[in-house]
């Protein structure tokens, strides 16, 4: 087990370089450079030469990279072109909001979407089934600003509830996002509890037939422990990994429901940085994305090793 | 006599078909199991008997209805109790075996989980004595080292030892009935015979009533006092077991037991021609008159009813009287035997396979990883025209041997040549497109080998493109032809598997296989997945293909009496090593390896008068000893160390017959025959 996860490890790794090279030479093909992005219209001749001098951006690029990536991995993610602050420092409140966010929506999501996922595996075809089934479609298939909007328009301007926009600064502590996340939450909350919950109720329904149900019904196990002990804990091994996919969602793929809340969080970030091509900081959000993804989806596989006697065992044998 | 235990009257069973009409599975089934008797239900896949024995617990699969009728358990009527009530009696009272233990386990809970959670629910065990207990079981099922077996998952044990554990929650609730639904399907034959041998004893010493659900005789008459014959979901025999497996008074019953292969008799078994009618394909009359020879007018036009004879045993026919006619045993084809022509169509010459590659750190550091090979030391020759067969328990190395004649698997040692002496390249991917088709592999399942979104015509016409070109109305006819050659019509073309029935579709692969006009045919478990009857005409169409076409087959199985009914030679393996080669005659007589005594002696003929002999333990390997003889652990004729630390010579006979081991033949011989004679004495 120890090696199978030295492994996974050292791949996820691997994964990690391979795309940081991949987004580096992404931005070198650009054309234009930090250089040209913060001079604007007066980039060119000598003043551009003397910046790129100054930034360095006249060595070969395989020294430059390695030059990033190695500051990288210190948690140096360098300079932003166009305000000369350190890209750590930006960064960090708004990877901080993101994750504020992302947590408030799985708080809510998770436990929600499992429930409903077992009680409509469980009561399949039954009104309760067709009810929520049908719920899912539609928030899987309403776009998010879509969704976003009719919300802010119920809850905001005809309800007046809730506030339909954060105005709070990305630095601000967690605490004072409340009640402004609160809209980006639900909508957040919706997507993701459709696509769990399908899986879910899947997942229920094909272990609920299985052999080892009906056993256990032959058996005398009253209903509700063979729900319990004999089918959730298998039925839910595969909700694993489409929990991890959605936290990587959540935290670098957002950048709609951000944008409409005007909500300061990684992914408008991303688009503001693209729109100022201010490509140091698309480089370093870029980066942060990939490495969570990755993160996410190795702690994925380890749970699901530990949570499955079957793989647990396989390579405890073999390791 | 007590009073019943099981009382099953006039019950139907059925479901809504897409049609929206009901379409019964079970019609009108009266079964009355007494205190302590045992009855085999018996019949071909689809008959009901699975269904019929969980309508027993009040239970019925998903889209079931219970149509009439009523099962009562000790007087109570199962359909009618509460959830409740039922949760008392199923496991309780009332015990089921289930078919495949490997998939009725919980696969997260661990084994001793499982036995307390039975105990908790259905005993007056205090809880503080329940591991004690839940250990006390499974040495009663002779598992061993029950305590380690307590911690262990599901699948952390072999088959065998999944269905004793099985039976050992079963008795958790001390039953006064058990249910099995096929427990040995699927293990090996020592395996099996173990697993009856110990229900037999266990079922006698509490005087539970079982009803031992199955489609093999061989292992109702080992087990069962009274046999039920079920056909397309209707009771047609109902006899002592003595009376149906000797003098049936049903056709089908006839047709079925001829149907199976006889260690004792080299013919051919003769197969059952048709198929029984889908669930409410059953017209007027009786359900098996479009496969009966004795099949009159009346038989079409009125359904017979169950008849109590007055020899005791209850028969759905109108001319049972007749039913003597018919043939019991294979009075089938004789084997097709070639002249061989000494030409060898297929060498191996010391063949090793490996599973496990040395680790590449292994290598860099020049660690010797190397572990034991799977399979070594593989020296046969088939010549062209004959027909090989391997057998052996799973894990012998059957299917690793064809895999690595087929190209799928590199040997990590020795040379694999065909026909003229040229050598196979060990990949699939570097073989030359004339080798590709010389050679052909047939799979065990056909569901799982044919394209299910493929028509026939389009399975049959890859690999006439393939190697002959062929195009246009050519390729056509060419596929009929082929289609005809395995006893199919040129209608089947159009057809998709699914609407095949499961012999249809092993001849839709055996013909696929023949339109590359193959040299070798490997045929791996090919009659496994099917029904006794349909086997038996797969193996008729094998045979006559071999007559025809002068083909060489490899033929691996697991069933003895299969392998023995096609073969010229045989080759037993064990462990991935030869154990004994020859004539198949001279294999299934004595003098044998001790191996071969052991597998033969756990065949179970479908006749109440024999008995298996069980020699040795059903342990299971995981992997070879290092050194010595493959055998060493389980061989009940072990001379001493120099088993376990020499590998055993060859010694021959004059036929070509050979034994590896380190008896002489002749000390074989004299010990075997004395067995044989103080068995019979």
């Amino acid at each position: 087990m120890l090696r199978m996860l030295l492994r996974r490890m050292f791949l996820g790794a691997t994964t990690v370089v391979i795309v940081s090279m991949i987004i580096f030479a992404g931005v070198e093909m650009l054309p234009g450079d930090a250089c040209t992005a913060f001079l604007e219209r007066e980039a060119q001749g000598k003043l551009l030469e003397n910046c790129r001098e100054a930034q360095g951006l006249n060595r070969p690029a395989v020294e430059r990279y390695i030059d990033w990536a190695s500051s990288a991995v210190r948690g140096d993610l360098g300079i932003s072109a166009n305000g000369q602050k350190s890209i750590a420092e930006l960064v960090g409140d708004r990877l901080a909001n993101s994750l504020l966010l992302a947590a408030c929506s799985l708080a809510l999501g998770v436990p929600l979407a499992i429930f409903l996922g077992v009680v409509t595996g469980l009561w399949r075809d039954r009104p309760v089934d067709l009810i929520l089934s049908t719920l899912t479609i539609f928030a899987m298939t309403i776009p998010e600003f879509v969704s976003a909007t009719v919300l802010i328009l119920v809850f905001s301007v005809w309800l007046g509830w809730l506030p339909g926009i954060v105005l709070t600064s990305a630095s601000a502590p967690a605490a004072e996002f409340f009640p402004e996340i609160m809209l980006p939450v639900l909508v957040l909350t919706m997507v993701m509890t459709a696509h769990i919950l399908r899986m879910v109720r899947s997942s229920v329904i094909e272990v609920m037939a299985g052999d080892y149900i009906q056993m256990a019904t032959l058996k005398g196990v009253p209903y509700w422990r063979i729900v319990f002990r004999h089918a959730l804990p298998n039925a839910l091994l595969p909700a694993i990994n489409v929990v991890a996919l959605t936290i990587a969602w959540l935290l670098g793929g957002v950048v709609v429901i951000e944008v409409v809340f005007n909500y300061p969080g990684l992914g408008r970030m991303m688009i503001d940085a693209i729109s100022d091509r201010d490509l140091p900081v698309v480089q370093a959000i870029a980066l942060i994305v990939a490495t969570v993804y990755v993160c996410v989806n190795l702690s994925a596989d380890i749970l699901t090793m530990i949570a499955n006697p079957r793989l647990r065992t396989l390579h405890m044998r073999r390791g | 006599m007590s009073a019943p235990l099981i009382e099953i009257r006039d019950i139907s069973v059925g479901f809504t078909g897409k049609s929206g009409a009901t379409l019964p599975v079970l019609r009108n089934i009266d079964l009355t199991v007494k205190a302590g008797e045992s009855i085999g239900i018996v019949g071909e896949s689809g008959s009901g008997k699975s269904t019929l024995a969980l309508a027993a617990m009040g239970y019925l699969k998903r889209g079931l209805r219970l149509l009439e009728g009523s099962v009562a358990f000790q007087g109570q009527d199962m359909f009618a109790r509460t959830r409740t009530e039922l949760e008392k009696i199923r496991g309780g009272e009332l015990a089921l075996i289930p078919q495949n233990s490997g998939q009725s386990l919980t696969p997260t809970l661990r084994i001793g989980a499982q036995l307390i959670e039975a105990l908790r629910l259905h005993s007056d065990v205090p809880q503080a004595e329940f591991s004690a207990k839940a250990i006390e079981l499974l040495g009663q099922v002779r598992l061993p080292d029950p305590a380690a077996i307590m911690t262990r998952f599901p699948h952390e044990l072999s088959g065998g030892q999944q269905q004793r554990a099985a039976i050992a929650m079963a008795l958790a609730g001390e039953p006064t009935a058990l249910l099995l639904d096929e427990p040995t399907t699927g293990l090996d034959v020592t395996t099996q015979a173990h697993i009856l041998e110990l229900l037999r004893d266990i079922a006698r010493n509490r005087d539970m009533a079982m009803v031992y659900v199955s489609h093999d005789l061989g292992a109702i008459a080992r087990v069962c006092d009274r046999v039920v014959v079920m056909y397309a979901g209707e009771v047609v025999l109902d006899g002592s077991t003595r009376q149906v497996l000797k003098a049936p008074v049903h056709p089908y019953a006839r047709g079925l037991l001829a149907s199976i292969p006889r260690l004792s008799d080299p013919r051919l078994p003769v197969a059952l021609d048709g198929r029984p009618p889908a669930p409410g394909g059953a017209g007027q009359g009786c359900s098996f008159v479009d496969r009966c020879a004795l099949a009159q007018e009346q038989c079409r036009s009125r359904r017979p009813v169950l008849e109590r004879l007055p020899s005791g045993e209850s028969v759905r026919c109108f001319r049972h009287e007749h039913a003597e006619d018919l043939s019991l045993t294979g009075s089938g084809a004789i084997p097709a035997k070639l002249d061989s022509d000494a030409v060898p169509a297929l060498r191996l010459d010391d063949v090793a396979i490996r599973y496990n590659r040395p680790r590449l750190l292994d290598k860099l550091l020049g660690r010797d990883s190397a572990s034991v090979a799977t399979v070594d030391g593989i020296e046969i020759t088939v010549a062209k025209g004959e027909t090989l067969g391997l057998v052996g328990e799973s894990g012998s190395g059957k299917s690793t041997i064809l895999k690595a004649v087929a190209g799928l698997l590199p040997p990590s040692d020795g040379r694999i040549t065909v026909a003229g002496g040229e050598a196979l390249a060990p990949e699939v991917e570097q073989r030359s497109p004339d080798h590709l088709r010389r050679i052909q592999l047939i799979f065990q399942n056909p569901d799982d080998s044919l394209n299910p979104r493929q028509t026939i015509a389009q399975i049959l016409e890859q690999p006439l493109k393939l190697y002959f070109g062929l195009s246009g109305d050519a390729l056509h006819q060419r596929s009929a032809e082929i289609l005809e050659r395995v006893r199919l019509g040129a209608h089947y073309l159009d057809r998709l598997p699914s609407q095949l029935s499961g012999g249809e579709k092993q001849r839709v692969a055996i013909a696929r296989a023949f339109a590359a006009d193959p040299d070798l045919v490997l045929c791996d478990e090919v009659t496994s997945a099917l029904d006794v009857s349909v086997q038996a005409a797969v193996l008729d169409l094998l045979n006559d293909l071999k007559s025809t076409q002068g083909t060489t087959y490899v033929f691996v199985s697991h069933d003895l009496a299969v392998v023995r009914a096609l073969s010229d030679r045989v080759a037993v393996l064990y462990q991935g090593r030869l154990c004994e080669l020859g004539p198949s005659a001279d294999v299934y007589a004595t003098p044998s390896h001790p191996y071969t005594e052991v597998l033969l002696g756990a065949v179970l003929e479908p006749d109440p008068d024999t008995a298996p002999t069980l020699s040795a333990d059903d342990v299971v390997e995981l992997s070879p000893p290092v050194r010595g003889c493959p055998f060493q652990r389980r061989c009940p004729r072990k001379i001493g160390p120099i088993c376990d630390t020499d590998a055993p010579p060859w010694r021959y006979r004059a036929d070509g017959h050979g034994i590896r081991c380190h008896h002489t033949i002749e000390d074989l011989e004299t010990v075997q025959r004395k067995d044989v004679a103080e068995r019979c004495a």
